[in-house]
């Protein structure tokens, strides 16, 4: 059995380099790897492109990543009134945006999960978000070219994990997470509790462990602000 | 008259909550379409979805209830009706961009005649804006209902010709409840549906950026 229970936070994200890829789960407080973005900080790798639905709250979530500034360009859909370092530095240019449409950052993931090369969709369509993209009548309907979003990483937060990577999430932490786990070459997962193999019914796995490298058990933080 | 009295936001939301079928699958936006699912009708069984995986959506959690794994799109903690379901972002979106949702409410700085919709970022704001599920759910919801108010702070109107502010989608909405009317946007125009109670369609057409067309004289708003 291939190994992927790592013993601590920091040796699960050693090998992370400056300029990685990286893709944070997480939405509306719940579902954040904050310990792993922690251990990142403490690692300190710089210029990474940050893949998330938002930037932060204050100092919370993927907010210590930009104190510390560590981010170079983000890839997001909602960078929230409250990301206040990521603010600062889009103001001054020291940071990169590209905004995209919740459920096209979904798709562009998926598609780097499936294999897809790109795909057309009428959302965004005669707005910002089309703009220097190609534009096709589909069935009727005016469409744009949005292409995959692949990462190096992804850093996830789940419930639980048994020793395989076979992963449940709790209630609506899972937003972004299983996504995530399919669309980045290493997959990172912070959980509450490790179990052993065979404890988690094989119908309740929402993401399969073939998407899970590492696996932490970390105690979970939140921020409600 | 200024000084007439137009709807609260509450009135608003309660006139748009009759908008909603029994059996609809409905997602509420920030803002006044947030208020909706107080004023449901009763005996009209509706399902709230939320873009962050979650159908079947029930009110907020009261103090001591709060549950931060369970928040709703605004991260608000809120609870659950029996029958509920969790699922990813990607199934979420799939359900509003994929013709899943019966009606979908969001709010709105601009609506044009055409119904393009405004409503993620006004121009010379601080900051990045944010698009979230907007873009989304604009694209695909079967009916898109708009609540906002008629004009703006400054007494501009928000029904305009064409929008100047950055667009969410093009030709989405179909309905606009405002402070002071129900309006169905058709191929044809702007169909005025109701109208506040004291206001006549003149007075309402000067705070209008649009021509709109009478179908008869038409009735007040109704609340119930």
């Amino acid at each position: 059995m291939r190994q992927k229970v790592y013993s601590s936070l920091d040796s699960a994200v050693a090998d992370i380099r400056d300029g990685a890829r990286i893709m944070f789960g997480g939405f509306g407080g719940a579902g954040f790897p904050n310990n792993l973005i922690q251990a990142l900080s403490r690692k300190g790798a710089k210029d990474i492109t940050a893949i998330s639905n938002n930037c932060g709250t204050r100092d919370g979530e993927l907010g210590l990543m930009f104190k510390n500034g560590q981010v170079r360009h983000v890839i997001a859909s909602f960078p929230g009134p409250h990301s206040t370092y990521f603010q600062e530095q889009l103001a001054a240019k020291s940071v990169t945006l590209e905004l995209v449409p919740q459920g096209i950052l979904c798709e562009r993931m998926r598609a780097a999960a499936a294999g897809l090369c790109a795909f057309f969709t009428t959302v965004g369509v005669g707005t910002e978000v089309a703009a220097g993209k190609e534009e096709r009548v589909i069935e009727g309907k005016r469409c744009i070219l949005e292409l995959p979003i692949h990462a190096d990483y992804a850093l996830i937060k789940a419930e639980t994990a048994d020793e395989l990577g076979n992963l449940t999430y709790r209630l609506a932490a899972r937003n972004f997470n299983p996504i995530m786990a399919m669309a980045a070459t290493t997959t990172i997962v912070e959980v509450d509790e490790v179990v052993p193999v065979g404890s988690i019914k094989p119908e309740h796995v929402v993401t399969p462990a073939i998407f899970v490298h590492r696996i932490v058990q970390a105690k979970g933080i939140r921020y409600a602000g | 008259m200024p000084d007439k009295p137009r709807l609260t936001r509450e009135q608003i939301a309660q006139r748009a909550a009759l908008e909603l079928p029994d059996g609809a699958y409905v997602n509420l936006g920030w803002g006044i379409p947030n208020l909706i699912a107080d004023y449901l009708p009763k005996n009209a069984e509706v399902y709230f979805h939320s873009e962050n995986g979650i159908l079947g959506m029930a009110r907020r959690a009261r103090p001591g209830e709060e549950d931060y794994d369970l928040v709703d799109a605004m991260k608000v903690p809120v609870t659950l009706i029996p029958g509920a379901s969790f699922f990813h972002q990607a199934d979420a979106h799939l359900m509003t961009r994929g013709g899943h949702l019966d009606v979908a409410v969001l709010g709105g700085f601009q609506v044009s005649e055409k119904g393009d919709l405004a409503n993620w970022k006004i121009p010379g704001a601080k900051g990045s804006g944010g698009i979230g599920g907007a873009m989304d759910i604009a694209a695909g919801a079967k009916k898109l209902i708009v609540c906002m108010e008629h004009t703006t702070k400054e007494g501009a109107p928000k029904i305009v010709r064409q929008c100047t502010y950055p667009l969410t989608g093009l030709a989405c909405v179909d309905t606009i409840v405002s402070d002071l009317a129900v309006i169905d946007v058709k191929a044809g125009g702007l169909i005025l549906r109701e109208i506040a109670p004291g206001w006549s369609k003149e007075e309402l057409q000067k705070l209008t950026g649009a021509p709109l067309i009478s179908l008869g004289r038409a009735p007040e708003i109704r609340f119930a």
